[in-house]
């Protein structure tokens, strides 16, 4: 089952709240090509929460659009999912319900579900879990449970947002690797918000950094490196180094024409 | 689901055993000391006319009365006004429950007159009752409907309440329409709590059933245990008045069992 990516195109987007609220981020264009894997960084309340949201069809914006090989985005759909930073799994299923939850929304037969549900534990290696209650298994083992019911769905682009900020350093250290190989195995994209500079670098193809407010997109760098990532690799940290420099500047950054402000 | 009992179940048959031993004792000694009474009732002769509210009479009443197919015929007709109350108060109090865990400005609008009309005592309903529905039968089940109604009600919202807002956005994220955010989400996740409410409402329904079956009516366990004072066959009385308990302790361990299984939360919940 392996999945084309798609094409994002981000077309002028604005956003603010409401009516009276200032700007969450003004005008911006960001384009991904299919299959990549695009890091959006940013300290918190520069908006990369809220562009995110948009992609997945939570949110609308005020202004603009986002089209994915050409359709506009407007609502959820399995075709983009999100995976949120908790994995709010349904408490009275076990793991292979929870996987195949996305699926009894949708006309699927019984046997078509069971063969996507194993196939989505196998990736995320939970099979010896597959019939028990979510409620057994460790923050790590649900938030894999949670990918693998995002997984089931074959989205052309795979949202996360800060997806394993709650998880200790090595749980989270091999989440990154796999949802990098699974995505680039699958071919699928993801989008996908952190402020850990080093989430980043291992699971991107390309970083934005977003700043200031309104929010925009300040800096961007390529991720050029080869798989598999090691973080002690020299020119991961290399690349590191560069980033949180990038980083840093952002952070010192004003929006110079204030005009659009007032 | 099976597979996430099997912690619990290990030595599952012995705790079961001890738990029946219990309950054997705790019943024994019930019967212990009413027999004690019942021995005191016939030694006493101001008080010996009523030797048959004695533990053993009343065990003697219970093949009569079967035989006779009385207890089946009183627990038939109660149990339809019962089953029948049940029905409607759960028709309408998990939907109304649904609305005010949902929608807050329901929640606001509603909760005053329902505290207020939950407050009334179902049997100050009776008069008017027996104005309104042309039979009895009709007015017995108003009754247990606007006596059970309120526990669904409040048990429903309050467990809706609990629900995490978040299921609902990984549901519609993963393509659920509304019809599934009811069947999917909101009732599994508060079976639990509206099961929950039943059992209360069972237990004021049952309660509510037997007085309101003191008059008018010509069936069901309430006109059973009149009759039975009327015609001063009292061991019968003491009779029906135990088949009310057994019933309704079976009834109540219906619901208890159900309850449990319809539980999907952690830390000991029963």
């Amino acid at each position: 089952m392996a999945i084309r990516g798609t094409e994002i195109k981000i077309q002028g987007l604005t956003h603010r709240y409401t009516p009276r609220s200032p700007l969450t981020f003004n005008h911006i264009d960001l384009a991904s090509p299919p299959g990549e894997a695009l890091a959006i960084i940013g300290r918190s309340g520069c908006g990369k929460s809220t562009l995110l949201h948009i992609l997945a069809g939570i949110h609308k914006p005020t202004e603009g659009r986002v089209l994915l090989d050409g359709t506009a985005i407007t609502a959820p759909s399995p075709r983009w999912v999100m995976m949120f930073q908790a994995p709010h799994l349904f408490p009275w299923m076990t793991v292979s319900q929870n996987v195949g939850v996305g699926l009894s929304f949708g006309r699927w037969s019984k046997q078509k579900t069971e063969d996507r549900v194993k196939e989505a534990i196998k990736l995320v290696e939970l099979e010896a879990w597959a019939d028990n209650n979510v409620q057994d298994l460790s923050g790590g083992q649900q938030q894999r449970v949670a990918l693998a019911r995002s997984l089931v769905m074959e989205p052309e682009l795979l949202l996360l947002d800060e997806p394993f900020s709650a998880l200790d350093a090595f749980t989270r250290s091999s989440l990154q690797k796999d949802v990098r190989s699974i995505a680039k195995r699958k071919g699928f994209n993801i989008v996908f918000v952190t402020h850990d500079i080093d989430e980043a670098v291992i699971m991107g193809d390309r970083a934005v950094i977003m700043a200031g407010s309104p929010g925009n997109i300040v800096h961007e760098l390529d991720i050029d490196l080869p798989d598999p990532r090691d973080r002690t690799d020299p020119s991961v940290q290399a690349l590191r180094t560069r980033l949180m420099t990038m980083f840093q500047e952002a952070a010192n950054y004003k929006k110079p024409e204030s005009a659009t402000l007032a | 689901m099976s597979s996430a009992m099997t912690p619990a179940a290990g030595g599952g048959f012995s705790r079961l055993l001890e738990r029946f031993g219990w309950a054997v004792a705790g019943i024994g000694l019930v019967a212990g000391l009413w027999f004690l009474a019942s021995l005191w009732i016939a030694s006493n002769p101001t008080t010996k006319t009523f030797t048959a509210f004695g533990l053993i009479p009343t065990l003697q009443a219970f093949p009569e009365l079967w035989a006779a197919g009385k207890i089946q015929a009183a627990a038939a007709a109660s149990g339809y006004r019962l089953g029948m109350g049940l029905l409607i108060a759960i028709a309408i109090g998990a939907p109304i429950g649904v609305l005010m865990g949902r929608i807050k400005w329901f929640n606001n609008f509603t909760n005053s007159p329902f505290q207020f009309v939950r407050m009334i005592s179902p049997l100050a309903w009776m008069p008017l009752a027996v104005l309104v529905f042309s039979t009895w039968n009709g007015s017995i089940i108003f009754l247990i409907a606007i006596a059970s109604v309120w526990p669904v009600m409040f048990a429903t919202a309050a467990g809706l309440a609990k629900v995490d807002p978040a299921w609902f956005k990984v549901a519609r994220n993963l393509g659920a329409k509304p019809w599934h955010m009811l069947t999917k989400v909101i009732m599994p996740a508060i079976m639990f709590d509206v099961l929950s409410g039943i059992r209360l409402a069972l237990g004021v329904a049952w309660i509510v059933l037997v007085p309101a079956e003191y008059l008018g009516v010509t069936s069901g366990l309430g006109y059973a245990i009149e009759d039975a004072r009327e015609t001063l066959s009292y061991n019968h009385l003491t009779a029906l008045v135990v088949t009310i308990g057994i019933i309704g302790y079976f009834l109540d361990g219906i619901l208890v069992a159900l309850i449990k299984r319809a539980s999907w939360h952690r830390g000991g919940v029963a």
